[in-house]
């Protein structure tokens, strides 16, 4: 056992060293190449020095095109072929697939469950993340509290999933409740209740969880964004009368207002593709199924291609819109 | 409108001592200036009038009224920054605005006072503009307009220039002091480290030093009757040449043996106590004046000759230890490199330090 461990060890590093190599060999070859092609020397030195720099970005460039092509443009590619194609992705089917996907119950329950966790999760931890923030920037053990909920980012969500499970936990009323939901209920004199499957309200249980991890990012990013207002603005704020709360809402939020909303967006998009915490706490039963985990029910469990790739391109055409916002926003943001 | 004084102010950073035993008058319509080289805590000491820093030791009053624990905002005070400090997502209009929509005003009477402030600072086709869109010496206009709208007692400028360009510089120099003019009564306290700002602006210059102040005066006053010789080398430029001597003669005039050679005269009262004492003879470049006499105040061979057409600047070569003396004679001057030249200077212009102190004033 112990062996075997080692033994996976010991290949997962000489994968690292032997990866590492190999690009600082290709990248040291292939401009050794191209600069005994084009050597900056003799008669056409000046032509030969331009060709080559010409060149040389996309010697850089060439291995990271070639992933984005084998890993997005390519699977892009045959979702959309295989979802006009059956189960096995063999025999062409036309528009049955997107057919099926318009009259299905469940693709309804998540394209609303989806909008759900669309309008609250982001919002929440933006306001959320804000709000801690605010909280802690001028405080000594700021950083100590900034920490605590920078945390949850470090949890995996199946991990954080498996925590929350252990807060929604259920025991019949005679036994002692260990789920800490239904023990703080049960000591405030309530009934416990499995949590998890109350319609509509099992959502936001799980959208809490997505929160709780995604405040802590939101806060980290903008309370960069707050360190980042000019100081004297805020003294100029001061002078003028602003009260604190008018001073944050009139003077530090509409200046770090891009910020928020690159913020925003991330989480937006990130909620669109939520999948292991639908999956680890409920697997979308009792009306919590969400489109990412039904994508992967209908792949793996349904083994349907075809269907499983047409709610693939619905998730992609949702997020991409947000996505090319996001990017022109950023890069307006970096000018 | 409003006179500020300050008894005893002190501020310390835990056990640093920035500034110690402040004690300064300023009366309602003057403009005073803060002058001292950087890190002389100027801008810290304007900045506990303003109230964004507290005042560790002492009183601040304003019209009479110890506002040590008044909040910023109540003490009608109205600051420009050096860096402008504009909000950067509203307009001009709004910029200007703000203070007065904070504290209520009516819609019409903001857009008055707007108006008014733009109207003064040549800003009126601008108010509809982000910061953004403008240039320097503009964003710093509308920082002042947003000063001027509150219509504070005491106004606060905090290097407003440092960030222009030298021609901005000088014609920002020259609204400012056209702006004070326009408003005889208005209370003016600005903080500098350039001297030509200092004594083209200041009604009273307070030149900080060492935690503390060196001098308050009129410029002139800076300027000829330099108390001791931080101020004497701080005022002027080139700075003031300060050469070792001796006291040899004293009485209404003294005569000062230079460590040089030269013999200095200064109209300067001494006592027969004095004869003997080591002393610093001070004076001028522009004070220095070519002479065929015998008896110079000082002689040396020309090194570097900066002419500016104007006036014609002499770098002689160094002394011994003693940086070199510089002269500023006016016009142009060819054919003076490597030469040795003999000066001298007016009685009325030399100045006598002993310890840093200027025998001119009684001692401490």
């Amino acid at each position: 056992m112990a062996d075997g461990i080692v033994g996976q060890l010991v290949e997962a590093l000489g994968a690292m060293i032997v990866g590492v190599f190999a690009c600082v060999a290709y990248f040291w070859a292939s401009n050794r190449a191209l600069d005994a092609a084009f050597p900056a020397r003799g008669a056409r030195a000046g032509a030969n020095i331009r060709t080559a720099g010409a060149i040389r970005p996309w010697l850089f460039l060439a291995p990271a095109l070639l992933g984005l092509g084998v890993y997005l443009v390519y699977p892009v590619v045959n979702s959309v072929w295989l979802s006009l194609h059956d189960a096995a992705g063999r025999r062409w089917v036309g528009g049955a697939n997107w057919v099926w996907l318009a009259g299905d119950g469940k693709f309804r329950e998540s394209m609303r469950n989806n909008l759900l966790w669309l309008l609250v999760v982001p919002a929440a931890s933006t306001l959320l993340g804000l709000a801690a923030a605010a909280l802690t920037d001028r405080l000594r053990w700021g950083n100590i509290a900034k920490s605590l909920i920078f945390m949850p980012m470090a949890i995996s969500f199946i991990g954080a999933a498996v925590i929350w499970r252990f807060i929604y936990d259920y025991r019949p009323a005679d036994q002692a409740q260990i789920g800490l939901l239904n023990a703080v209920v049960v000591g405030a004199g309530g009934t416990p209740r499995a949590w998890i499957t109350l319609e509509v309200w099992n959502n936001v249980c799980l959208m809490a969880i997505l929160i709780w991890i995604q405040t802590g990012f939101a806060m980290v990013i903008l309370s960069a964004a707050l360190r980042g207002i000019p100081e004297e603005t805020i003294e100029a704020a001061i002078l003028d009368g602003a009260t604190p709360w008018q001073l944050f809402w009139k003077i530090k939020v509409p200046q770090i207002w891009g910020t928020i909303a690159v913020v925003w967006t991330t989480i937006t998009i990130l909620v669109l593709k939520v999948f292991d915490i639908v999956l680890a706490m409920t697997n979308g039963q009792w009306g919590t199924q969400v489109l990412a985990n039904l994508m992967f029910d209908w792949m793996f469990r349904g083994n349907d291609s075809g269907r499983a790739s047409a709610v693939a391109l619905v998730i992609m055409a949702l997020v991409t819109p947000i996505m090319l916002w996001n990017i022109r926003r950023a890069r307006a943001e970096m000018r | 409108m409003a006179h500020v004084r300050l008894t005893g102010v002190a501020k310390t950073y835990g056990a640093v001592k920035v500034l110690s035993d402040i004690n300064l008058d300023i009366a309602t319509g003057e403009l005073v200036v803060f002058v001292g080289p950087s890190g002389c805590g100027k801008s810290t000491l304007l900045r506990m009038i303003a109230g964004l820093e507290r005042i560790s030791d002492g009183t601040l009053e304003i019209d009479g009224r110890v506002v040590n624990d008044v909040p910023p905002a109540q003490r009608g005070v109205a600051m420009v920054f050096q860096s402008y400090a504009l909000y950067p997502h509203m307009t001009v209009r709004d910029n200007m605005a703000f203070a007065l929509r904070i504290a209520g005003k009516g819609r019409a009477e903001i857009a008055r006072a707007v108006e008014d402030a733009a109207r003064r600072l040549h800003l009126t086709p601008y108010l509809d503009r982000l910061p953004k869109a403008l240039s320097g010496g503009q964003r710093q206009r509308v920082a002042i307009g947003r000063a001027i709208v509150r219509d504070p007692r005491v106004y606060l400028f905090d290097e407003p220039l440092s960030n222009l360009d030298a021609a901005l510089r000088v014609a920002t120099r020259i609204e400012i002091a056209q702006l004070k003019e326009a408003m005889p009564q208005s209370t003016m306290i600005y903080v500098t480290h350039d001297q030509v700002e200092a004594m083209t602006l200041a009604g009273r210059i307070v030149v900080l030093a060492g935690g503390g102040i060196s001098q308050v005066g009129t410029p002139l006053e800076l300027y000829e009757r330099p108390e001791n010789e931080f101020v004497a080398r701080f005022i002027g430029s080139p700075a003031m040449n300060l050469l070792p001597g001796r006291i040899e003669e004293t009485g209404a005039e003294t005569l000062v043996r230079l460590a040089g050679g030269g013999i200095a005269r200064a109209a300067v009262a001494t006592t027969a106590a004095d004869r003997g004492r080591e002393v610093n003879v001070g004076v001028r470049p522009e004070d220095l004046l070519p002479t065929e006499e015998p008896e110079a105040l000082f002689a040396g061979r020309v090194a570097i000759i900066e002419a500016l057409g104007e006036v014609t600047v002499l770098h002689f070569a160094p002394q011994g230890e003693a940086p070199a003396v510089l002269a500023k004679l006016p016009g142009i001057h060819a054919g003076l490199r490597h030469r040795t030249l003999r000066l001298t200077a007016r009685p009325g212009k030399v100045q006598v330090f002993a310890g840093g102190r200027s025998l001119r004033y009684p001692a401490l």
